[in-house]
């Protein structure tokens, strides 16, 4: 016989109202696992999004993403020639922020050299960049169509939308846009009309200036990346960083405090459910003192008590955290940064939970133990 | 009072409690005597305070005594041995208790109210279930097995618990004001049903109660007074029962 079960059955609405809320508290603390997992994974998807063995940028920097860096445009060719490199691609890194239908919109454009390493993935729809200007793939995110018209830069060239991806967010939450290099390098560059005839008058150099802010090598499988890496950095102007080097950047250096928050924040909030739970144990146990008293007075063993309060509060744990991952999962398009939830994280507040209700039922075992069967002698509650 | 050839199931001698020390020390009982046979129903009387609970709380192995010998169906309780567990375990297979209000679990219905007893002491599902619809029929109160204890009316939720109380066969039942929240005719009921129980199952029967219009329920009454046994009164024998 169940007394745990029976008791919930019997008091179903009281039970399931308490998991409702209890349910909403377990969804934060999901909710902040995956807004935790996507700032790490958006992060990382920055670097991983290149397919890079080598990240090449400017001599003494962490570059491109943890520090800036910039190198002369023909450094392709010679990190091309260096024995063990397979591929490279030219890439330039900046934020914009422009305007479409009123609102303020932020992309992350990435300028990369059509059919050389740095360029997208994997398209979800629409097609490769295939003319030299103007066209642009978008992350979903950005909310942009195929073939919708953004203006950007000082002097308002349209980019077309042509191809769309998904999931390609930096680690502020800003969607990846990708254009070819030299438009990159002239909305890096070029001068708005006035500042261009004044820069004209004064007798500066003009126009495009060809600037990078990494190379990125893919190295032969038969070559050793480490050795690549060695042979160039020998050149004084520049250094190699490896994927792994430049993905410790971004996840341990780039987002540290963010990340340190958000786990501070975690940590807080399981800390409050922890007291919540105890306290909805507790008050549980209260409830039943005096059954608890007739149990122990008809001969029951602790361990029966102890199970019953054991067994609820268990109940309580793992359905609150069932029906708080339903809710995540329900809600979770609408959230409006990525969340990543990794089979680990998930497994993790789940044992936590368990963990928390456990802990958080001593409090009501205390009190049901200490209950003297001789209650249940008094009057009638 | 032990009649010949009946043994005595519950036994107290020179029993006495006391709570607190020096000053303080209250004398709940003193020097307490009293025996109470098989198939016998023994009234234990008093007014508020003399110590009719605490002796029955001694005697349900719920309270220790300071001091005396209680021995429990042939069990010398509270020698230097006995456990907490031995005594929990005494009261699940030798003591059955109907307190004054029916105290059922409200989460479990009549049938589960008197199987959960069995089941504490080892009984399959199957088997408890069984046995607590039988203790439920024998009781008259069979038909409302599946009722939840708020379902119930006084008078079938004290015949619950006092199934409840049967559950384990127990030589011993301790009743606490079982007659208190009943009218006249209905505590007069109850109190047939226990001397059925005491004669149909071989057991003692102590029942505290203020309860005058039953006195001629009992084969016995001790009266108790400031902690002592006043008297040990030979009660009427019912009219009709025969013991």
């Amino acid at each position: 016989m169940n007394l745990a079960y029976r008791d919930i059955k019997h008091n179903l609405l009281r039970f399931v109202l308490t998991n409702f809320g209890l349910s909403l508290l377990l969804g934060i603390v999901i909710m902040m696992t995956g807004v935790y997992g996507g700032l790490i994974d958006d992060a990382l998807r920055q670097a991983r999004a290149a397919n890079a063995d080598l990240w090449v940028v400017e001599a003494g920097t962490n570059g491109p993403f943890a520090e800036s860096s910039r190198i002369p445009g023909d450094t392709r060719e010679l990190v091309s020639r260096v024995y063990g490199v397979q591929r490279a691609g030219s890439v330039t890194y900046q934020s914009v922020q422009t305007e479409l239908n009123g609102a303020p919109h932020r992309l992350f454009l990435i300028g990369f050299e059509p059919g050389r390493p740095g360029g997208p993935r994997q398209l979800s729809a629409g097609r490769d960049i295939l003319r030299g200007h103007y066209e642009m793939i978008v992350d979903r995110s950005a909310g942009l169509e195929l073939g919708q018209e953004v203006m950007l830069g000082t002097r308002d060239h349209k980019f077309s939308v042509v191809g769309l991806m998904r999931s390609e967010v930096t680690s502020s939450g800003d969607p990846v846009a990708y254009i070819t290099l030299r438009d990159a390098q002239a909305l890096q560059f070029e001068l708005a009309p006035p500042a261009s005839r004044r820069e004209q008058a004064r007798g500066g150099s003009m126009e495009t200036n060809d600037q990078i802010n990494a190379v990125i090598a893919k190295v032969s499988p038969y070559v050793p990346v480490a050795e690549t890496a060695a042979a160039l950095s020998r050149w004084k102007h520049l250094t190699a960083l490896t994927q792994v080097q430049q993905e410790t950047l971004l996840s341990k250096f780039v987002i540290e405090k963010a990340r340190k928050q958000q786990l501070l924040i975690m940590v807080l909030l399981i800390i409050v459910s922890a007291v919540i739970i105890a306290l909805i144990i507790y008050t549980m146990t209260m409830d039943k003192v005096r059954s608890i008293a007739t149990l122990k007075f008809v001969g029951a063993p602790d361990r029966t008590i102890i199970g019953l309060i054991v067994q609820q509060s268990l109940s309580l744990g793992i359905t609150g955290y069932v029906a708080g991952l339903a809710l995540v999962f329900i809600f979770r398009p609408f959230f409006p940064r990525r969340l990543v939830f990794d089979p680990e994280s998930v497994m993790a507040v789940f044992a936590i939970t368990i963990v928390v209700c456990l802990a958080a039922s001593t409090l009501g075992i205390r009190l049901a133990l200490k209950v003297d069967p001789a209650e249940a002698l008094s009057a009638a509650g | 009072m032990t009649e010949p050839g009946r043994q005595a199931v519950v036994r107290v001698e020179h029993l006495s409690k006391h709570f607190g020390a020096g000053s303080a020390r209250v004398d709940a009982l003193i020097d307490i005597n009293m025996e109470v046979p098989s198939g016998q129903v023994v009234g234990l009387m008093g007014p508020s305070g003399s110590g009719k609970t605490t002796l029955l709380n001694c005697m349900a192995c719920i309270l220790e005594p300071s001091g005396g010998r209680l021995t429990l169906d042939g069990e010398a309780v509270y020698d230097d041995h006995w456990l907490k567990a031995d005594l929990r375990r005494l009261r699940l297979d030798k003591i059955g208790f109907i307190f004054q209000y029916p105290n059922l679990l409200p989460f479990l219905d009549a049938t589960d109210n008197v199987a959960v007893v069995l089941h504490l002491a080892g009984l399959g599902a199957a088997a408890a279930h069984k046995h607590a619809v039988e203790l439920l029929d024998y009781l008259e109160v069979g038909h409302r097995k599946h009722a939840m204890p708020a379902q119930l009316s006084g008078g079938e939720a004290q015949r619950v618990a006092i199934a409840r109380a049967l559950a384990n066969r127990p030589r011993i039942i301790l009743a606490d004001e079982p007659t208190a929240p009943l009218d006249s005719a209905r505590a007069r009921i109850v109190m047939d049903l226990l001397r059925r129980i005491a004669i149909d199952q071989s057991a003692a029967i102590i029942v505290v109660t203020h309860d005058e219009m039953i006195l001629d329920r009992f084969d016995h009454i001790y009266r108790l007074r400031d902690g002592r046994l006043e008297t040990d009164e030979l009660s009427r024998a019912p009219a009709g029962v025969d013991h």
